[in-house]
This record gives C-alpha cells, structure tokens and sequence, in this order.
C-alpha cells in the first residue's frame, strides 16, 4: 500500500491536466461538483454516479447511549447520516492491481 | 441525481465551458479518487468526506439458496466517512 493521502490539490491538478482549464477554475469546478453532490444530499435525495457508487441518506431513529467515560446515559437524538455504495466497478478496481494480505 | 444530472447542473451554472468539458471534470474527479483508492491511498476531501480502503480477511460464506460453505477470499472494499461540514449540513440544510 502506498499509503499516501490524496487531498483537492491533487483532484483539481488531475482536472487541470485533463481538461486544459486554468488551475483556479479547477480548483473551483472541483468545488462546484462536491457543493452540488452535498446540496442533493442535504435535501434528501441519493447520488448515483455510474460506475463510482451512490451516496443515500438514511434516517435513524433516537437511541439510548452511554457516554463511556461515566456510564452516564445519554440519548442520541434521531439523525441522518450518509451512506455510501461503492458499484461493482470500484469494488473490483481496487482489488485488480493489489492482494490483501502480502505487501499491503 | 444522476451523474448525468449533475453533469447538466454544472453546464447550467457554467454557461461558459462546453457541456463536453464538464462531463471530463466529473469524470476525471471520481476517476482519480478511484486510481488512487486503487493504489492504496486516501482520498480526504476536508469538509465533504474521506474515502480509505478498509481489507476485508477472507472467511468462509455460506450459499443462501443451498446452504452450501464456499471460501471467501481476502478483499479489499473502500469506505467512506462522511465529512464534519456535511453530516452538519444533512441535519440542518440550508
């Protein structure tokens, strides 16, 4: 595993390689398509991207926790999070070039 | 949405790029998260998400319909953790 982080730098230098815009409006198209995706999100609508995955917001319901420090209970109010999907394409792409297990 | 949707979004709020070129950002953003969570790395986008690859050991699965043990081998599966900014922004739109 190379192990390293990629961060926005490195996307918008990917889509000013490609696409031949200037850096700045890369960096703000990468922006853009992010905004949008968590706009669709916040108002409860699912992200499908083709052959990447879907992004679906589930609705959880309230539930007693436990703050582990003093065993106090808590409860955890009804929330929505994220759920992401990756398709069958990511799966086996990141499976294709490297084996669990070996030199991970 | 769609892919294609956002695609159409974006073209809409950028009436100065051809709809050809916002359909190779969109693709090139995800295909470089995909190359790189292929090669092992992380991908942090602060505020949105970070997507990681998580190894998954191999384990003995059962068919459902035949009940059947198979081998499961060792996979690698990407996962994503939903960014600070929009697990907020997805309990308080707007």
């Amino acid at each position: 595993m190379s192990g390293k982080t990629v961060t926005r730098a490195q996307l918008s230098e990917a889509v000013y390689q490609e696409v031949g815009l200037s850096r700045n409006e890369s960096a703000e198209l990468l922006e853009a398509v992010l905004n949008e995706v968590s706009n669709a999100l916040a108002k409860g609508g699912t992200v499908k991207i083709s052959s990447f995955g879907s992004f679906t917001v589930r609705q959880k319901g309230q539930r007693i926790g436990r703050n582990p420090k003093t065993g106090e209970e808590v409860p955890i109010h009804p929330r929505k999070v994220l759920v992401f999907r990756p398709s069958q394409v990511l799966k086996n792409r990141i499976n294709r070039d490297r084996q669990p297990g070996a030199a991970s | 949405m769609t892919k294609s949707e956002l695609i159409a979004r974006l073209a809409e709020a950028n009436p100065h790029l051809y709809q050809r070129d916002v359909e190779r950002i969109v693709t090139t953003i995800f295909d470089e998260i995909t190359n790189s969570l292929a090669r092992g790395d992380r991908v942090e986008l602060r505020g949105f998400g970070a997507f990681s690859v998580k190894e998954r050991g191999a384990r003995i699965g059962r068919n459902p319909r035949t009940g059947e043990a198979v081998n499961v081998a060792a996979k690698f599966i990407p996962y994503f953790k939903t960014g600070k900014q929009l697990r907020a922004k997805l309990n308080n739109p707007g």
